[in-house]
């Protein structure tokens, strides 16, 4: 997998690219189906996905099962492009994210030799508040503590 | 494939810091100063049964892999861990990228099943 950065602001965008041993139609049920997309993006969705729709998903990603996540449904091109906003990061249950600024997912399909290359890139966070950053740094930090803690516990045992 | 390239090359990047905490003291003495804030290495000493010369060599592995650095107080010598090398705009697309990363596995695994 590759990151590329734009060169109009290093720190604005992501783009990563991973190539799939599977037809585009089977990457693009994956991906158009709210149930299936939530299987790999750790979220159950109650709704489908279309155009314009805004859908609710229960996070299901260990630890933060009392969120919910919201995905902005932009453009759905089958085979081709699926492309959502939504709050990166939206980790506190008691704030209103709806004032502040999303960032732009764009999931792209394209036929590769044996599979589907798979294009994605997230971009707008250059507008993300200082504050919220800093919020996804705790989430890490708490992660990185625990691990540190098993390493202390691992050594102990040793 | 792709993932697992990119899983072994941030594991060489980091490897010089797994090797820094692959020992029992160095990892006690990074607990302490991440709790108890900058040490003189008398200080550090203080609580370890080793010599003070061995604790010097453990801060300096931990200083090479960029754990720590040394700062001068006054007369005094003292270790702190050192403030992550990146910005944080930089470092919050790290978390962003890491994120990415473990999703797109996970679809690798459910379509080409």
């Amino acid at each position: 997998m590759t990151t590329t950065t734009n060169p109009a602001s290093e720190t604005d965008r992501i783009e990563k690219r991973i190539t799939l041993r599977a037809a585009p139609s089977r990457v693009w049920q994956a991906i158009s189906s709210s149930r299936e997309f939530g299987t790999w993006f750790e979220a159950e969705f109650r709704e489908e996905f279309a155009p314009g729709a805004t859908v609710h998903g229960r996070i299901t990603h260990k630890g933060f099962e009392h969120l919910t996540m919201e995905l902005q449904i932009e453009r759905m091109e089958p085979e081709r492009l699926f492309s959502f906003r939504w709050h990166p990061f939206a980790i506190e249950p008691d704030v209103d994210y709806s004032a502040e600024s999303t960032t732009l997912v764009e999931i792209r399909l394209e036929p590769a030799q044996g599979g589907t290359e798979l294009i994605v890139s997230e971009s707008g966070f250059d507008r993300i508040p200082a504050s919220r950053r800093a919020k996804a740094f705790e989430m890490n930090a708490k992660g990185w503590a625990e691990q540190l803690r098993n390493i202390e516990r691992h050594v102990a045992g040793a | 494939m792709l993932q697992g390239r990119s899983v072994a090359a941030s594991l060489r990047k980091g490897a010089p810091v797994f090797a820094a905490l692959g020992d029992e003291t160095r990892l006690r003495i990074v607990a302490r100063l991440s709790s108890d804030g900058p040490l003189s290495i008398a200080r550090i000493t203080d609580g370890e049964a080793v010599t003070r010369q061995a604790i010097t060599k453990h801060l300096n592995v931990l200083s090479s892999a960029g754990l720590v650095h040394g700062v001068r107080r006054g007369r005094e010598r003292l270790w702190e861990l050192k403030p992550a090398p990146l910005d944080d705009a930089r470092r919050y697309l790290d978390l962003v990228s890491a994120r990415w990363d473990r999703a797109l596995a996970r679809l690798k695994l459910l379509v080409e099943d």
